[in-house]
């Protein structure tokens, strides 16, 4: 059990630098996830954690100890890799056993935390098998039996479920969250997939080149995104991003052309200012045609049953590729070619500076 | 492919027929001849059937050898080349994935010299370099000897490329693995790129032995003394014998036996072989 710290830490390969300084504390017993579209260095970062890296600047600290020039095996760290990573011609105990046998550990001892995390995770009757001859399931079982029996201070997690299929990615998903909530390891979680972020961490880092850009939990990265990449990037469709501008009061904004929206926050923006105005698909409501703020001429339809999403653009909007969705309720009936008239739900909007991306409201 | 052509299969079967003839007949005349009596040989015309001195002829061979004729005793022959095919086998397989291990996991200076000048050295087999390495040899006074006979053949470019080609498919994601499990090169290359490699290995081997056992040119020219002729150059030898008909026969049985351990090793390891060719087990 320990807190994993990163202060200001940095990576270069040559002159191309890939994580341009961050600063992480993971709490004891934490479970943080790290998110982020490929190639936005979060791979790197993780690896930087387990030893497989090198830190250019910065420091990383587990437990207290920095491990910066430690090897891997002496970091007290377990890392589930996303293609497992099983010795192939091992059997699933030797494979769960090899590392506390490298450490030197009694062979009873090993047998016995070998056969506690087996039963952990319904391996029991799997040991003397060869990974080949397991399914991808008990395979991701395997690796990360591995991990937990080395009873390390700090779980890592490099994409552990992308290489399964949709049905056992979710119940992995809960396996994970429930063995992290028992064991209470420390955990470092990387993920491409937003959902599984959402639902595994504890306390979210998106991450876009090679900078964090919100650390927080996940419902307030949902609900306060700092900046437009969080905006567009976290929440399940994307977040509707449309260019407008603050009104010459300081209180709206002006879609182009469409009208102005007070965005109700109490607060007075500097005038005449372009923004990019976020709205959620959930938080658009179908009102009279008399109280709407902005209309959308839909183009596609998806019935999802629960829901049904409507795609199109916003009507009589200046920038005609500004597309525009709204998720209804289910029961909703609706034609493409249809004209909604739609308003944000209050204290929904978004607003962020047009040039730097930052969160202004 | 479903195919039902009657036509088509019985013309490939001949096809495949008149392949093994045209394979096996060579060696079977090779038996008949091995199987009759010396003098049935020189009216040539030789007949399909074996004859009748079979156990005689192989007696012969492996006990007095061709003594008589002056050549070697067929018995030591095979064991000197069972030694050097071994020794080379061996050796190449060794000097070779362990080279192969450093070129591709260590970062070291001149580690894509080191990998190119191994690679250029495919360009030199040893038909090529035979005087200099016929002189560095004799220099070291390693003239009939074991040594002389497999040392100059072991460094293989051939194998190192295999294995090179090999470790290259392994996924990194097992050495950062073991890395987190504790394990230093020598522990990695042990418990997990050795067994890794183990179909690999046998397929090098069968090819690597059969190579060592087929040599001709190197023991002819480094073996002056007897005690260390090998069964390959030894057959030739029998055929020069001053001042007397060659006793075919008795040659043609020193080639049925020195066609065996081959065939043994062949056929002993065929399954591991074809599956280090075929597949690789991941």
């Amino acid at each position: 059990m320990a807190a994993i710290e990163l202060r200001a830490v940095r990576k270069r390969y040559g002159n191309t630098q890939v994580i341009h300084g961050v600063d992480l504390t993971v709490a004891d017993g934490e479970l943080i996830v790290i998110v982020g579209p490929s190639g936005c260095g979060k791979s790197t970062l993780l690896r930087m954690v387990a030893g497989l890296e090198t830190v250019t600047e910065g420091t990383i600290a587990i437990g207290g100890r920095v491990v910066n020039d430690l090897e891997p095996k002496d970091r007290n760290i377990a890392m589930v890799f996303q293609n497992y990573a099983l010795y192939p011609h091992m059997s699933v105990y030797d494979n769960m056993a090899y590392g506390l046998k490298n450490a030197g550990m009694a062979r009873d001892r090993i047998r016995e935390r070998v056969d506690r995390a087996a039963a952990m995770l319904a391996l029991d009757g799997l040991l003397q098998r060869k990974p080949r001859q397991l399914s991808g399931g008990q395979r991701q079982r395997v690796a990360m039996g591995r991990a937990i029996v080395r009873e390390p201070a700090a779980f890592l997690f490099d994409e552990p479920l992308s290489n399964l299929d949709a049905k056992l990615r979710v119940q992995m998903r809960l396996e994970i969250k429930r063995l992290q909530r028992s064991l209470g390891t420390t955990s470092l979680y990387v993920t491409h997939d937003q959902v599984e972020a959402m639902t595994l961490a504890d306390r979210l880092v998106v991450m876009n080149g090679g900078v964090a850009e919100q650390i927080d939990t996940p419902l307030a990265v949902y609900e306060r995104p700092a900046s437009v990449f969080v905006a567009g990037f976290i929440g399940s469709p994307a977040m509707n991003l449309v260019p407008a501008r603050t009104t010459h009061d300081g209180i709206g904004v002006d879609l182009d052309g469409v009208g102005a929206l007070a965005h109700g926050r109490g607060a007075v923006l500097p005038p005449d200012q372009p923004v990019t105005l976020g709205l959620r698909p959930e938080h658009l409501e179908i009102v009279p045609a008399a109280e709407a703020a902005l209309f959308l001429q839909v183009e596609v339809i998806e019935t999802l049953g629960a829901d049904t999403m409507a795609y199109g653009s916003l009507a009589g909007g200046k920038d005609s590729e500004a597309g525009l969705s709204v998720r209804l309720p289910g029961t909703h009936r609706l034609e493409v070619g249809d004209r909604l008239p739609l308003r944000p739900a209050p204290g929904t909007l978004h607003l962020f500076d047009r040039d730097g991306g930052g969160r202004l409201l | 492919m479903v195919e039902n052509r009657p036509l088509l299969t019985i013309v490939r079967h001949l096809v495949l027929l008149a392949g093994i003839v045209s394979v096996l007949f060579p060696i079977w005349m090779t038996f008949v001849a091995s199987t009759l009596p010396g003098d049935a040989l020189m009216t040539g015309r030789l007949p399909l059937l074996p004859g009748d001195r079979l156990w005689e002829n192989y007696a012969t061979l492996l006990s007095s050898g061709l003594a008589a004729a002056g050549g070697a005793p067929v018995g030591p022959m095979l064991f000197n080349s069972l030694v050097m095919a071994l020794s080379i086998a061996i050796g190449k397989i060794a000097v070779s994935i362990l080279a192969a291990y450093a070129v591709v996991y260590f970062r070291f200076p001149g580690r894509m010299l080191c990998f190119w000048l191994i690679f250029i050295t495919l360009m030199l087999p040893v038909e090529v370099r035979i005087l200099p390495t016929f002189e560095v040899v004799a220099d070291l006074g390693m003239l009939n000897s074991y040594a002389g006979l497999s040392i100059p053949l072991i460094a293989s470019a051939t194998a190192t490329f295999l294995f090179r080609q090999f470790f290259l498919t392994v996924p990194d994601e097992l050495l950062e693995a073991a890395r987190i499990d504790g394990a230093g090169p020598l522990r990695f290359f042990r418990d997990i790129l050795l067994p890794l490699s183990r179909t690999n290995i046998a397929a090098l081997f069968v090819i690597l032995f059969i190579y060592g056992w087929n040599q001709y040119l190197w023991p002819f020219l480094i073996t002056t003394d007897e005690s260390f002729y090998t069964i390959v150059m030894g057959i030739q030898r029998m055929l020069r014998v001053a001042d007397a008909v060659p006793q075919w026969h008795l040659v043609m049985g020193t080639a049925i036996l020195a066609m065996l351990p081959p065939v043994v090793v062949v056929i002993a390891m065929q399954r591991l072989f074809v599956k280090g060719l075929v597949e690789t087990e991941k």
